[in-house]
């Protein structure tokens, strides 16, 4: 459903993707990993729209989506988190998720202003949606609360929340995991498993939580240095020795570094 | 709408309709027309700036084009007041995606500099192809409606203040909509917003164009109130002045651009006993509000009901 075709992209001189090409199979959960810096987050903000890339194509569905920017992006349904998670913080929990409504709502300025019957109608509408939506991700007792008050983990949730709240076929999630604890990933790795199962959401994780990888992804492929080395089943990369020197290699340094302070 | 803006707005016309029966001096009144004409530039720039977060020095600039238009078009061509109003108004709108086309790029600092350079340069325009030049120009027809012109200080009291109602029953409504929504997800977020599928330059410009319809609209029924106008009233002065409006009744509430109109425009009245010493009482009273009411007179006057009421429960 996605195909990734052959794409370049340097930043003033330096080359943080070369020349990556891959494929998104329907329904599948496909994991991006790689050590920092390997350019996995540029690639979804190309495929998302908020960079071009210099050469090379995006199709989803059959459809070249490079040119047309992050919104007519999201429009044709692909959604997704940030890294950095950027919640709407100064809004409450469902306001949140309303937002993410808009691109399927329609009121305009006028018939808002003057409360048409048809904008009653569809104001209600995205209020049981959202509730709904809120109660799936299991942040129904959160709703009336300003976003930005949220734990870490429930944000990031919240986050996936919004994105579902725009339809999507196709979500991208950049390192959901991050900076949370064992219980909050299981259950991150739980709604992202549902949401493939029951709602039919083809999922693309970049993530560095390898168990949480290892446990829902159906494909991995690797990145290093801005270059794909590796792509399989989970089992197959795990087995993988130009992954394992990726990853170890990545470690010694990190040892090195440590047994400076005794 | 909430049951505490039903509330305010039902306040609101109870003072409106009650003011000329207490007080009908036409002294009150025009002050009472002045805040009024006033409060409507500054919802737009709340909308504008505290909802949306788009900054703009350039109101001033809608503001005249609004009182010149309609002001040219009924005085040199005859057209009926009403219909030059709102003719004016396509104008300013038209000059809103002008100007924001190109300015709503720029974000904070560089936005309110070009919007300031707009205000100016129809400042300039006025001043130099203006009838009249910097002197103005005079004998604007009032307002009137099917050939009955309202030209007593309570008519204009009550036509203005209906509309003020109107507006803010518009606004309020738009706010608590699906585009209100979306602007205040602006003021968060841009990328998230892009990444929601929202048109968010298309959102800005829609904006924009709104508060700069409502400057129009009350730059013409100020041109036809006074029926005397000239350029001295549409400088950056002016812009400045609905901005301090709108940031002392607290920039992140409607009421706020109501209740800051008033304040700013009644002040200076009250202020009148300290004969010379005026400007240093007025600039005084701002420092110190700013200084102790950061957010603004009705966010922190809401915070101080909430906390009443929260004694009041406790007690129970």
């Amino acid at each position: 459903m996605l195909s990734v075709k052959e794409i370049w992209k340097s930043f003033g001189g330096l080359i943080a993707l070369r020349n990556i090409s891959f494929d998104v199979e329907q329904g599948h959960i496909k994991a991006l990993i790689g050590p920092n810096g390997a350019g996995k987050t540029t690639l979804l903000n190309i495929v998302s729209g908020i960079h071009q890339p210099d050469k090379g194509e995006v199709m989803f569905s059959g459809e070249k989506i490079i040119r047309l920017g992050p919104s007519r992006i999201a429009r044709k349904g692909i959604s997704r988190t940030f890294q950095h998670v950027e919640l709407f913080g100064n809004m409450t929990v469902l306001e949140n998720i309303m937002v993410g409504r808009y691109a399927k709502t329609k009121a305009g300025f006028f018939s808002s202003g003057f409360k048409f019957p048809s904008v009653m109608r569809e104001e209600r509408e995205i209020q049981r949606k959202s509730e709904e939506i809120l109660n799936y991700i299991n942040l129904g007792h959160r709703k009336d609360e300003v976003a930005s008050n949220l734990p870490i983990g429930e944000q990031r949730i919240l986050e996936i929340g919004r994105a579902l709240a725009t339809g999507p076929r196709l979500i991208l999630l950049d390192e959901p995991a991050a900076g949370l604890n064992i219980k909050e990933t299981r259950d991150l790795g739980e709604i992202i498993r549902k949401i493939r199962d029951e709602l039919k959401i083809t999922v693309v994780l970049v993530e560095h939580d390898m168990d949480l990888v290892m446990r829902i992804s159906d494909s991995v492929t690797v990145l290093n240095f801005g270059e794909v080395i590796a792509e399989g089943t989970p089992l197959e990369i795990q087995k993988n020795p130009e992954v394992i020197v990726a990853y170890l290699g990545e470690e010694e340094e990190m040892q090195g570094g440590y047994s400076a302070h005794p | 709408m909430k049951k505490e803006d039903f509330l305010s707005l039902l306040i609101l016309v109870f003072f409106v309709v009650l003011l000329p029966v207490i007080s009908g001096n036409t002294y009150t009144l025009t002050v009472g027309i002045f805040s009024g004409i006033n409060a409507l530039v500054a919802i737009g720039l709340c909308i504008l700036m505290g909802y949306a977060g788009q900054v703009s020095l350039g109101q001033a600039g809608f503001y005249g084009i609004g009182a010149y238009v309609s002001s040219i078009l009924s005085v040199h061509m005859g057209f009926p007041v009403v219909i030059s109003t709102i003719l004016a108004m396509g104008i300013s709108a038209i000059a809103a995606v002008i100007l924001a086309v190109p300015a709503l790029r720029l974000k904070g600092h560089y936005l309110a500099v070009a919007t300031l350079g707009f205000g100016e340069i129809i400042y300039i325009i006025l001043n130099e192809w203006g009838p009249g030049g910097p002197s103005g120009f005079g004998d604007i027809p009032h307002f009137g409606f099917f050939g009955y012109a309202i030209d007593s200080t309570q008519g204009y009291f009550y036509l203005i203040w209906g509309i003020v109602a109107v507006i803010m029953f518009f606004s309020i409504n738009l706010i608590q909509s699906r585009t209100g929504r979306a602007l205040r997800a602006i003021h968060d977020s841009e990328m998230a917003c892009n990444a929601m599928g929202l048109n968010v330059t298309a959102i800005k410009i829609k904006v924009f164009i709104l508060s700069a319809v409502y400057a129009s609209l009350a730059g013409s029924l100020y041109a036809h109130y006074v029926t005397f106008i000239s350029p001295s009233s549409f400088s950056l002065f002016y812009s400045i002045l609905v901005l301090t409006m709108v940031i002392v009744g607290g920039i992140s509430n409607l009421w706020g651009a109501i209740i800051g109109a008033v304040v700013i425009t009644v002040l200076p009245e009250l202020l009148r006993k300290f004969e010379e010493l005026d400007v240093l009482v007025y600039g005084l009273i701002l420092t110190l509000s700013l200084m102790f009411f950061r957010k603004g007179l009705v966010p922190i006057l809401i915070d101080k009901i909430k906390k009443l009421r929260g004694f009041a429960f406790a007690k129970r």
